[in-house]
Order: C-alpha cells, then sequence, then structure tokens
C-alpha cells in the first residue's frame, strides 16, 4: 500500500462514530507502515502453518528429507492424498482416514440436529414456561459449562454401560447432546428472553398452549439464532476428541481420533507426507464451515461467550 | 439465576417491552408441558452434573481398581496423589501452562485488536486469517506444530538450510522446553479469538472518550493502554473465562503433541486422570485426581457469588 493511498484514504476518511481514530496525520507514514508491519508479520504467523501444511503433503518423501520445510515442491505428488483417505494405517487396519471421516458425519449428522431441539425446547420452556425449579435446573447447567470433563466422565461411562450404550453411536450423540447442552440452552434462552412477550401473549389469547406456541410462533423466530448453534455445533462435534476416544468405541472411532492413531502410529516409517494430506483432511469440514458461514462464526464464538 | 416465578405477577402492558428480562413471564406455577419438554434438561442437569460429579467424588474415597467398589480407605487416595511426581508435575504444568497462554494470549489478542483498529484496509480479510486456526481442531493443532518443530525436518533445519547453522528451535525435544512448545501451539490455535472478543470491546468504547483524550493530548497508545483497556472490562473477563475453562481441560494437544513426554514433561491433570480410568486401571487414584481438578472451579464460582453478594450489599446499602 502507498503512502499516497493512505494519505488519501485518511484525507477522504470522514469522521464516523462506529470507531476509534487512527492516529494523527503527521505519524502517518511511519505509523501506518509499522501497523501493516505488524499485521502482515502476524498473518504470515497465523498462515505459516497452513502453507507447511499444503506443501509437505504434496511433496514426495525423498524430497521431505531434505528439509527445507517452506518450499513448493519440486515435484508435485497427490499420492500422500489418496494414501491418507484410503490405505493409510492404524494400528493393523489399513483402510485409511474414511472409516473415521463417515463415522464423524454420522456422529455429526445426528448429534447436531438432537443437541439444537432439545436446547431450543430449554430455551423456550426456561423464558416463557418458568416451573418451581426451572431456574435451579438451569443454574445446574451453567456450573455445568465450566466442569472440567474429567469429573464426570467415568461415572458417565458406568451408567452409559448399564444402559448398554457404550461405544454406541447413539451413546456418542447422547454424550455430545449432554456437553452441548450448557451453551446452546443459554444461548436460546438468551434468545427467546430478547423476544417482545407481546409474541407469546398473543399466542396464549388465540388459545395456543405450550407447544403450539413453540412451533407456530416460537421455531419460526428462531432460525437466525439456530444458524449460529449450527456452525457452533458442528465445528464442535466434529473437532471433539477426548469423548470420541473414550466414547465412541472401535466401531464408531471419529476422524480426529483416527487421525491422532495414524499419525502416532509408530511402526514402519513415518510418512509426513501422508500425516500431513490426513490432516488436512480432518481440518476440511470445519474449515469449509468457517470459510462460508464468515461473520455468523464470529457471533457464534461470542454467543458461546455470552455470559449467563 | 436467583428469580423464580412468583404467583399472580404479570408485567404491566406498556411495561413489558423493557422490563420483559426482568418480570416472570408465567401465567401458572406448573406447567406440566413445559416439565415434560424439559426432561432431558433435568436429567442432564441432575443426572449427569449433580449425581455423576458425587459418584465421582465418593469413588476417589475408595479403594476402586478397575471396576468401581464402595469400600472406603478414608483420604489415603489423596495421602497418595500429592506424593506422586507425576501428578504434581502435572499441576505445576497447568499452572505454567495457563499462566502463560492466558497472559500471552490477552497481550497479543489485545495487540492485534489494537491494530486491527486502525482503520485498515482488508480487515476482514486479517480477521479471517487470524481466526481460522480456531476452526480447526486442537488434535490438527497440535499434529502441525509438532511436525513443524520437528528436530531434523522441520523450522529448525529449514532455518539451519539457509545459513544461521547454530540456529536452535525444537522445544518439544528438551523436558526444559517442550511445556512452551505447547503454548506457542495453543495461542496458534485461541489468539484469534481474544482478538475478536476484544475487538468488539474496543468497538464498544464510546467515542467522546476518544474526543476526549484528543483534546487533552493523551498519545493515542496511552489512551489504548490507560483509558481503553479499563473500560472493556467485559469483554477482558470474557476472553478470560473463555481461556480459563480451556486450560483447565487442556488434553487433545498434549496428546497430539507430545503424549505428555519427553519424560512427564507436559503431562496435565486430565491426561492423568484419563489415564488412571483406563491404561492403568485405577479407577479410585482417578477420581481423586478429578475431585482436586473440580476445586479451581468451586474456587473461582464461590469467589464470583461473593462478589456478587458484596455488590448488593453494597448496593443496597447505598
Amino acid at each position: 500500500m502507498t503512502a499516497e493511498a493512505i494519505s488519501s484514504r485518511l484525507a477522504s476518511g470522514v469522521v464516523d462514530s462506529s470507531g476509534p481514530r487512527g492516529p494523527k496525520p503527521k505519524t502517518v507514514t511511519v505509523g501506518r507502515i509499522g501497523v501493516y508491519a505488524f499485521l502482515i508479520l502476524s498473518a504470515l504467523f497465523f498462515l505459516m502453518p497452513l502453507w507447511v501444511m499444503v506443501v509437505t503433503s504434496l511433496k514426495t518423501m525423498p524430497e521431505i528429507r531434505e528439509g527445507h520445510l517452506f518450499n513448493w515442491p519440486a515435484l508435485l505428488t497427490f499420492d500422500p492424498w489418496l494414501k491418507a483417505w484410503d490405505t493409510a494405517c492404524t494400528g493393523r487396519d489399513c483402510n485409511g482416514l474414511k472409516p473415521g471421516f463417515w463415522n464423524s458425519v454420522k456422529i455429526t449428522a445426528l448429534s447436531v440436529p438432537v443437541s439444537i431441539v432439545i436446547a431450543m425446547i430449554n430455551g423456550y420452556a426456561l423464558s416463557f414456561w418458568k416451573y418451581k425449579g426451572s431456574e435451579l435446573l438451569f443454574g445446574i447447567l451453567i456450573f455445568g459449562a465450566f466442569v472440567p470433563y474429567q469429573v464426570v466422565i467415568y461415572p458417565l461411562i458406568i451408567g452409559m454401560r448399564e444402559l448398554s450404550l457404550f461405544g454406541t453411536l447413539p451413546g456418542i450423540v447422547i454424550v455430545h447432546t449432554i456437553f452441548g447442552m450448557p451453551i446452546l440452552t443459554l444461548l436460546y434462552r438468551n434468545f427467546f428472553a430478547s423476544l417482545p412477550i407481546e409474541l407469546f401473549k398473543a399466542g396464549r389469547v388465540d388459545g395456543a398452549g405450550f407447544w403450539g406456541i413453540f412451533f407456530r410462533i416460537m421455531l419460526p423466530m428462531s432460525v437466525p439464532i439456530t444458524i449460529v448453534a449450527i456452525i457452533l455445533q458442528v465445528t464442535g462435534i466434529w473437532n471433539d476428541f477426548l469423548f470420541g476416544t473414550v466414547f465412541a468405541g472401535r466401531e464408531n472411532m471419529p476422524m480426529t481420533v483416527q487421525l491422532n492413531n495414524i499419525v502416532t502410529t509408530t511402526t514402519g516409517i513415518r510418512e509426513y507426507n501422508v500425516n500431513m494430506a490426513a490432516t488436512i483432511l480432518t481440518a476440511a469440514v470445519p474449515l469449509v464451515v468457517y470459510f462460508i458461514s464468515g461473520k455468523w462464526f464470529v457471533r457464534g464464538i461470542a454467543a458461546g461467550a455470552v455470559k449467563g | 439465576m436467583t428469580q423464580i416465578a412468583e404467583p399472580g405477577e404479570r408485567a404491566a402492558p406498556g411495561f413489558a417491552g423493557t422490563a420483559a428480562e426482568r418480570k416472570p413471564r408465567t401465567r401458572r406455577k406448573f406447567n406440566i408441558q413445559s416439565v415434560l419438554g424439559t426432561t432431558p434438561m433435568i436429567a442432564t442437569a441432575i443426572g449427569v452434573f449433580v449425581i455423576c460429579i458425587i459418584f465421582s467424588i465418593i469413588w476417589s474415597f475408595t479403594s476402586s481398581k478397575l471396576f468401581p467398589n464402595f469400600n472406603f480407605i478414608g483420604l489415603q487416595q489423596y495421602e497418595r496423589l500429592w506424593r506422586t511426581d507425576r501428578w504434581i508435575i502435572s499441576v505445576q504444568n497447568v499452572f505454567v501452562f495457563g499462566a502463560l497462554s492466558m497472559v500471552g494470549g490477552m497481550i497479543f489478542g489485545y495487540l492485534l485488536a489494537v491494530f486491527m483498529d486502525q482503520r485498515i484496509r482488508q480487515e476482514d480479510l486479517f480477521r479471517s486469517i487470524f481466526l481460522y486456526p480456531f476452526a480447526m481442531s486442537l488434535v490438527v493443532t497440535g499434529l502441525v506444530w509438532q511436525w513443524m518443530f520437528d528436530p531434523n525436518l522441520g523450522i529448525q533445519s529449514a532455518v539451519r538450510q539457509l545459513g544461521w547453522t547454530n540456529f536452535e528451535f525444537a522445544p518439544l525435544v528438551k523436558q526444559e522446553t517442550a511445556l512452551y512448545g505447547l503454548v506457542l501451539g495453543g495461542l496458534w490455535n485461541g489468539v484469534g479469538v481474544t482478538m475478536a472478543i476484544m475487538l468488539a470491546g474496543l468497538r464498544g468504547v464510546d467515542s467522546e472518550i476518544w474526543k476526549a483524550a484528543k483534546v487533552d493530548g493523551i498519545p493515542t497508545w496511552k489512551t489504548y493502554l490507560f483509558i481503553v483497556l479499563p473500560m472493556m472490562k467485559g469483554a477482558i473477563a470474557t476472553a478470560f473465562i473463555l481461556s480459563a475453562t480451556g486450560v483447565v481441560r487442556v488434553f487433545d494437544i498434549v496428546i497430539a503433541m507430545t503424549q505428555g513426554g519427553p519424560g512427564v514433561s507436559t503431562q496435565m491433570p486430565a491426561i492423568y486422570v484419563i489415564q488412571h480410568i483406563t491404561d492403568r486401571a485405577n479407577v479410585a487414584q482417578g477420581m481423586a485426581a478429578a475431585t482436586m481438578m473440580l476445586v479451581p472451579v468451586m474456587l473461582i464460582i464461590g469467589l464470583q457469588y461473593l462478589f456478587q453478594w458484596n455488590a448488593k450489599r453494597k448496593a443496597a446499602r447505598i
């Protein structure tokens, strides 16, 4: 960016009330260069691992052994990607990442709607149909958001085993629903509490009850917040590692767990290009969600961080 | 949290818009559909966050090994826990890791937010770049940084090949530095979020403050540091709580990056618990460690209540 462009931009910059002002015009050039230098250096720091992942996954193993971590591959190859997807080994099984991918798809596709519908009803009930003790339950739920998972995980394993849900697909879906509930319920409760009460009253006047108002008035109104919830849940559940390790069992092992197994398998030669291709493949789904959703993603984080 | 619907109390129609949040909205004390609809919440709150925690605590006082039993042996598990080097190192590690990543994250995040606030071009592009790592799982983060920290083929060797033959940057292979490698990886993943929260906080500061500071001739950096920063308590608290809960739970990134090694130099309490309830088949010991993990959380919640209670008392007096 040229100094001319900067000064013209500053000159034309009509003072608006949207944000604080930049540095004074006198220090424009030096200050501006400093600002951009800092931002660009930071951006390079954040982009570096992505670049390294991509170039490593496209190199052949002999080229990787030469070093030159940051160089673009001299000999472009897509074999590591095929191998990571199809034939890479975890222990004895050599089916690549694809079983893990489909397991993660199954787990996410079931957990996201279940957890969101339940949280939506919770938030609705907590805003419009409080009953004796409902606020206490909500308090416990928020407390649950801050409890380290390790404190509840073992009794939960035992409970799941008693119900013969341990190591099954419904089991892992229930676990994701449980641990997503605090944040999602908070999200929906705050959303419904911000709606004008007249909406609810109009429904009551028309004779609608708990479910009538929920389906006819509240559900259609909560589309925007539900998009935020979906983004939050898809990335959260896809990226989960701990619950997948503990609760999913061998048959339903999610992609993150399988990725970790592939990379840390110590038998044989470590194929860094395959490992990096596998890593990108695992990161691809949440990254796509992130780049498509854009500002909604930021809203999701902010919403997840709102205090009760 | 403390409000429970009082029967008969209803918001006056003209009043409802503004006071809606505070006024109870129920007509009846008890609606059976509402209770039925929230059954999963009742089950989770009571079944998981109360009963499971109680069981964890109970089992920490027993001699449970591979399977839980109710053979109570008092505080022996805790005595053993605090005699175990592995645990003590875990606790030290989580404090060092937590302090470094929280302070580092706050400083770096605030700096990024301040620089982003200079009416720069391509703000959205920069924001996307700073935030995208957060979309990736901590396992992915750990594996990428493990590769970049590789002593023979990673950053260290790449820089050496450029001519600096004495360049050393492979923190994960040494016990003394492995934890700092983890901090760096964690920061890469999470700083963008701190930045986004701080930036939202900065934009929320009244523009009159800036005009006043300018009139008084206060330099921009001083305004940011001494005037604006103290006004952003909400944003700072949010970022703090978010990173604090992440720190207590730190597990995935360690497993992916170092598996607790070299030696026990990057062991964490969360790993200690999981190892004892799985591979080591010593449930009671794991539960004692888990109960200890609950202590800081309870302390923070207790402190918060104390502050709220204090503030209420003060408000009542005035």
